[in-house]
């Protein structure tokens, strides 16, 4: 995860997939919403775990938001069922769940001050004056917003307003959060500084997150798990590591991050991998495991930091692919060098070289040689023609 | 001025043609805008000047002969008995008409802003009513309105003043509280239901504060509609007069000087309404 301000293990949740002992808070059940004939959401199966953060990653128009919102009791499924917490809330008002949303726009009442914003959903529970105060200073408090009661929305910048609408909801302490791409508003620098701080306060309070946005830096900073959704289905859920380094479909290796993809055809497997021959002849081995199943095209994928430049000469061997070719393009980035590399197979491969001072960098011309370790290479079913055009107008909302 | 311009023939002379014209242009428009506030103003103007004239005739009439300062007639001002349960009568079927307008009116711009077409059968047609209300002449309404309470019989009194006020009112309160509607957030709505509120406390707690100004302002344009209407109460008023109605009787046969008394007070109940809404504006 190149060098963002990324979380160190020990602060994720321990959020093994598909773990039976874990208490599920969410459950999608073949839920299917149709907007105009067209399904927003697809037949959507998902289990969220307790105290989990999770986020749901994708494009605009993936259904993430409609997803959020049949949640949040502001849409209802076309069919399926919605469970939280075990019980049936398919068709139950958004005021009697047990959910809180902070929306995209935050939404804050304009007419009420920041004291009176927190402690509106306090006021509807009937709970005793003394209470909601020491409630609402308290969760002020975890949002760094001490001394702020009398304010109006309107008198507070977006990265403040941002916390009031976060302390609005979690104060009702709900079993679930839903967040509807509570950054977008922000600058750059200030959205880093929240994703930090977000974490930190989930796991202060200990709700389950469910988080939306078309960020993947900012989904992999901040969940425990993530699923990447696409035309209303998942096409990829787990830690942000397993999907990050065995991506299930070439949507996802190019949409989380950024990979090399070399097109080729299975011709058999030796040991624990597959053999993959590239239209100019060089052969790549792939982890059988991350190899699709009863596909003989498949499109061999590597991430740009994984690989190494070496001097030419250098030999394949069980357990490193080798490639050779001609730098492109190279480029200083400070924290390190990015190579376009002209491959022999047609494909120009992007390299990215952490800048700690081995050698002679390459330059532009140089004839090199591309390695990587064998178990950093994934492979995945090719998106047709048609799938791939889209997905160019995708990359650029 | 540069030295090539002056070198061009007519350069002096189209300069000074300029110096006149925005010497013209400074005063034009002041001219014309107190032009118009005169031409708008006088009339007011001459009732409230005229409502301290004294009287030297027999008959208390006002005579626009300037007699002499006097405030008689504001300290005689219910000693005409027609004219005083007419102007109380005038004050509440403004109240009564604006307070059932505003609130069938507020109702129906909500229902209009906020379901669909499919949802809201007739939303169309309903929208074509509220444009032919205010479109349509309202001595069209005034006349059509009398033949409805003939024919069937309906005595013709506060009731049916009350029910023609609420009608031609309801379109302004309506276009007014839509408006407002319009620029409204409805994630803040969906906040409300999100943090426990029902739909009705919803519309108590967030949505009605919010659209209040524009509420405000079609009441208020309610009562001002209700309370100078003279062509459709003359037509439902029978036995109830109401104060414009009772003046226009009144003329014919001579207007006692306590009909500017009243005008000046309902004039400056205005002017005060008016001045508050901007300083209260101002607060914000």
């Amino acid at each position: 995860m190149g060098g963002t301000l990324g979380l160190s293990d020990d602060e994720r949740t321990d959020a093994p997939s598909g773990d039976p002992s874990r208490k599920v808070v969410v459950c999608f059940d073949h839920v299917t919403k149709i907007f105009d004939e067209a399904p927003a959401v697809d037949d959507l199966n998902l289990e969220i775990y307790e105290g989990e953060f999770f986020s749901l990653l994708g494009p605009s128009g993936c259904g993430k938001t409609t997803s959020l919102r049949m949640l949040g009791g502001f849409e209802e499924p076309t069919s399926g069922r919605l469970l939280l917490g075990g019980e049936d809330v398919t068709f139950q008002a958004p005021y009697r769940r047990d959910v809180n949303t902070v929306f995209q726009s935050y939404a804050l009442f304009p007419h009420l001050d920041v004291f009176e914003n927190v402690a509106f959903g306090l006021r509807r529970q009937k709970i005793n004056k003394a209470q909601i105060k020491s409630k609402v200073s308290e969760m002020l408090e975890i949002v760094d917003l001490p001394n702020f009661e009398r304010r109006r929305p309107s008198q507070l910048s977006g990265g403040q307003q941002q916390r009031v609408a976060l302390a609005r909801a979690l104060v009702n302490e709900p079993t679930l959060l839903l967040l509807d791409e509570p950054m977008s508003a922000l600058d750059a620098k200030l959205r880093r500084q929240m994703q930090v701080e977000l974490k930190r306060i989930q796991a202060r309070v200990g709700i389950t997150f469910l988080y939306v946005t078309h960020d993947q830096e900012e989904a992999m900073t901040m969940s425990d798990r993530l699923a990447v959704m696409r035309h209303g289905k998942i096409e990829g859920i787990g830690s942000p590591k397993d999907v990050y380094d065995s991506p299930s479909t070439e949507f996802v290796a190019t949409f989380l991050g950024a990979s090399n993809l070399l097109a080729g055809s299975v011709t058999g497997t030796e040991g624990d991998c597959s053999l993959v021959r590239l239209s100019d002849g060089t052969t790549l081995r792939v982890p059988t495991a991350r190899t699709p199943k009863g596909v003989t095209s498949v499109k061999v994928g590597v991430r740009p930091e994984k690989i190494s430049l070496v001097e030419s000469g250098l030999g394949a061997s069980n357990l490193t692919n080798v490639l050779t070719g001609q730098v492109r393009v190279s480029t200083f980035t400070g924290v390190g060098n990015q190579y376009l590399v002209a491959t022999p197979a047609g494909v120009e491969v992007t390299v990215y070289a952490q800048n700690i001072g081995h050698g002679v960098a390459p330059r532009s011309g140089d004839q090199v040689t591309l390695t990587w370790p064998v178990e950093h290479t994934f492979a995945v079913v090719p998106m047709s023609g048609a799938e791939l055009e889209e997905q160019v107008d995708e990359g650029e909302l | 001025m540069s030295t090539e311009l002056r070198d061009v023939p007519g350069a002096r002379a189209s300069a000074k043609a300029r110096r006149v014209r925005s010497r013209l242009g400074r005063f034009a428009l002041p001219t014309y805008s107190w032009l118009v506030i005169v031409y708008l103003v006088f009339p007011i103007a001459v009732m409230v000047v005229y409502s301290f004239n004294k009287v030297t005739t027999g008959l208390q009439n006002v005579s626009f002969s300037w007699n002499g300062f006097t405030t008689l007639w504001y300290q005689q001002w219910s000693s005409v008995p027609g004219l005083t349960s007419a102007f109380w009568l005038s004050v509440r079927l403004a109240i009564v008409s604006t307070l059932v307008a505003t609130v069938l009116g507020t109702l129906l711009a909500v229902a209009l802003v906020r379901y669909s077409r499919t949802k809201f059968r007739g939303k169309g047609a309903v929208e074509q009513v509220l444009f032919l209300n205010i479109a349509a002449p309202e001595i069209v309404m005034g006349a059509s309105l009398l033949a409805l309470f003939v024919t069937y019989n309906i005595a013709r009194g506060f009731l049916t003043l009350v029910l023609a006020h609420v009608m031609f009112s309801i379109a302004y309160v309506t276009v007014t509280v839509r408006a407002r509607l319009a620029g409204f957030e409805r994630a803040l709505e969906e906040a409300a239901y999100d943090l426990g509120a029902n739909a009705f406390t919803t519309f108590r707690l967030v949505t009605f504060p919010l659209i209040l100004p524009g509420v405000l302002a079609g009441a208020l344009m309610a009562f001002a509609l209700s309370i100078d209407d003279f062509v459709t109460s003359n037509f439902v008023s029978g036995s109830s007069v109401p104060f414009p109605v009772w003046v226009y009787g009144a003329t014919r046969v001579g207007t006692p000087p306590q009909v500017f008394v009243f005008g000046t007070a309902i004039f400056a109940v205005g002017i005060g309404m008016a001045i508050m809404s901007i300083v209260l504006g101002r607060k914000k």
